[in-house]
């Protein structure tokens, strides 16, 4: 994709339907997972009487307060197989979606600051590489070609000492993401409800039979939760306890500036990744509050930290000024990697877990969680990534591939 | 930033601590007896409420004590703090729907 400009709206994008009083699949979570789930649940098995129940406004959780980095360069086989299936998929969405949301391959840089970095780093990119994940390790002297305004110089307090590269890595503008999705949902008759809150469930004995909202009970033949940082909450309401805790996560944005930043960078160990949106601003990530949250905002000295990084790899960033700092609600995994698959209750499915890191999944969270719900079984691609790991130990700990600290 | 009370410092930034996640999870009492599922339960398992939570926190910049604190994960709000050795104290219900 080479434009630059922001795309034009269509007309219309979905209708606003009430709810109707059963569906054969309910979905509860209209972010990206969702959204993308009612997408290939319609268009891969063709399951169009579909509800996605938000109790906000349509992507207006994680989804629209993401960093929009998307790599597939995590070390282990399982996640290797899953992310770089997303990002195949992103390679043709918006052709597949007729929708430019400015997919922009510009690359990734995870740095290295420590000898185990270095070692970390050239593990994982020797690891993507016999997985078929395009990586590389960088020194620094090539690290500054790919990104001219890094301070590579071996006088900072954590010089940069090399770098690996995924060069199909990038980012794309999320909200018109969702909405790409939501247009073709929707025109396959998919329900998106807005404003409709998932408060409990109906059962009948061990199985799922639908949902209680604010707008009235909806039957349902299967339901899926998609609920990022309130996964946990709904699941308990159907008795399912989930190991995963829900923390802040912040993000922000710079004012809008000429393009200087040609890629995206993230630095594991001082703790900050940067890029720069279509428009100009840079976008600025950090990692997890350390505590428990639902609040939607986190603890500013994460934000200070963060600055303190940013300046001293970027110095040209000194004078740039914070705009807008947000959080969102995210759950972490204890391996750091995603749950998608059966509940011990039948015919619910969960999709969570995704922590720090799951909007880059969301094509094949979708298309794994659609085949999952569709036909009982999970896809080969997400059958690792079962509930059951924790008990068999089974686990896919990713907790140094996350490259944000939780 | 959380402003926490320690039980021996008082009431100190967030900054000063560590934090260590639920409170009172015991160690299995007959360790041999669990099946895989029960310790994975013990082990990755942990509440994760939205609203009043007994948290472990360490005063770890100060007198490196742990201590446990009350917390409303949804408002941010501490609550109360206490040694390890107290109970965890009950809450006042002017709260209302938590
Ligand atoms: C600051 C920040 C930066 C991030 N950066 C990146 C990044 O650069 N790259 C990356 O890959 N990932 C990133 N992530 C993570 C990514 O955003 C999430 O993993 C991903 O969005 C989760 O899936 P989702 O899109 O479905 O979640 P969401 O968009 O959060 O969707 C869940 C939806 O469920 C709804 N919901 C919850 N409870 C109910 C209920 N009871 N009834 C009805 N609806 C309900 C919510 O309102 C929400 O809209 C970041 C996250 C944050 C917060
Ligand atoms: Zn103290």
């Amino acid at each position: 994709m080479t434009s630059t400009a922001l795309p034009e709206h269509p007309d219309w994008l979905w209708r606003n339907p009430d709810p109707r009083s059963s569906y054969d699949v309910v979905i509860v979570g209209a972010g990206g997972h969702g959204l993308a789930t009612a997408y290939y649940l319609a268009k891969n098995h063709g399951i169009t009487n579909v509800a996605v129940l938000e109790k906000g406004w349509l992507a207006g959780g994680n989804m629209a307060r993401n960093t929009t980095i998307i790599r597939s360069n995590y070390l282990w086989d399982e996640s290797a197989a899953i992310y770089e299936y997303a990002l195949k998929l992103w390679e043709r969405l918006p052709e597949e979606l007729d929708y430019d949301f400015l997919f922009s391959q510009r690359g990734v840089l995870n740095l290295a600051h420590t000898l185990q970095d270095v070692r970390e780093g050239m593990r994982r990119a020797n690891a993507n590489r016999l997985n078929g994940v395009d990586a590389e390790w960088l020194e620094p002297e090539e690290v500054a070609k790919v990104c001219p305004i890094l301070n590579v110089s071996s006088r900072t307090r954590y010089p940069v000492l090399g770098a690996t590269f995924q060069p199909r890595a990038g980012i794309a503008k999320h909200d018109h993401v969702a909405w790409a999705l939501a247009r073709r949902a929707d025109e396959m008759g998919v329900d998106l409800i807005q404003g409709c809150e998932v408060t409990g469930f109906l059962k009948d004995g061990d199985r799922v039979v639908g949902v209680e909202t604010n707008r009235g009970r909806i039957l349902a033949g299967s339901v899926g939760l998609a609920a990022a940082g309130h996964s946990s909450v709904l699941a308990e309401r159907a008795g399912v306890r989930l190991p995963v805790q829900s923390h802040p996560l912040q993000a922000l944005v710079s004012e809008l500036h000429e393009p200087v930043h040609p890629t995206v960078v993230m630095s594991n160990h001082v703790h900050v990744y940067v890029s720069q949106a279509h428009k100009g601003e840079l976008v600025m990530g950090a990692g997890v509050d350390s505590y428990n949250g639902y609040g939607q905002r986190g603890s500013f000295h994460v934000i200070e930290q963060q600055m303190a990084a940013a300046v001293e790899l970027f110095p040209v960033f000194a004078r740039a000024h914070v705009l807008r700092t947000w959080g969102g609600i995210v759950d972490v995994s204890p391996d750091a990697s995603p749950i998608i698959g059966t509940t011990p209750v039948e015919n619910l499915y969960v999709n969570c877990g995704w922590g720090t890191g799951g909007f880059k999944a969301t094509p094949a969270a979708g298309w794994t969680f659609a085949h999952t719900i569709a036909t009982g079984e999970p896809h080969p691609l997400n059958a690792p990534f079962a509930l059951e790991r924790f008990a068999t130990g089974a686990l896919i700990d990713e907790h140094g591939a996350a490259a944000v600290a939780h | 930033m959380l402003l926490i009370s320690c039980p021996w410092c008082g009431p100190r930034n967030e900054t000063e601590y560590h934090y260590g996640g639920q409170a009172h999870v015991p160690y299995p009492g007959t360790p041999a007896d669990l099946t895989d599922e029960q310790w994975a339960e013990y082990v990755f398992y942990r509440d994760n409420p939205k609203g009043p939570f007994a948290e472990r926190w360490m005063h770890s910049i100060g007198c490196r004590r742990w201590f446990n604190v009350l917390r409303d994960t949804a408002t941010h709000e501490v609550l109360t703090s206490y040694r390890l050795d107290e109970p965890r104290p009950e809450l006042p219900q002017a709260g209302g729907q938590r």
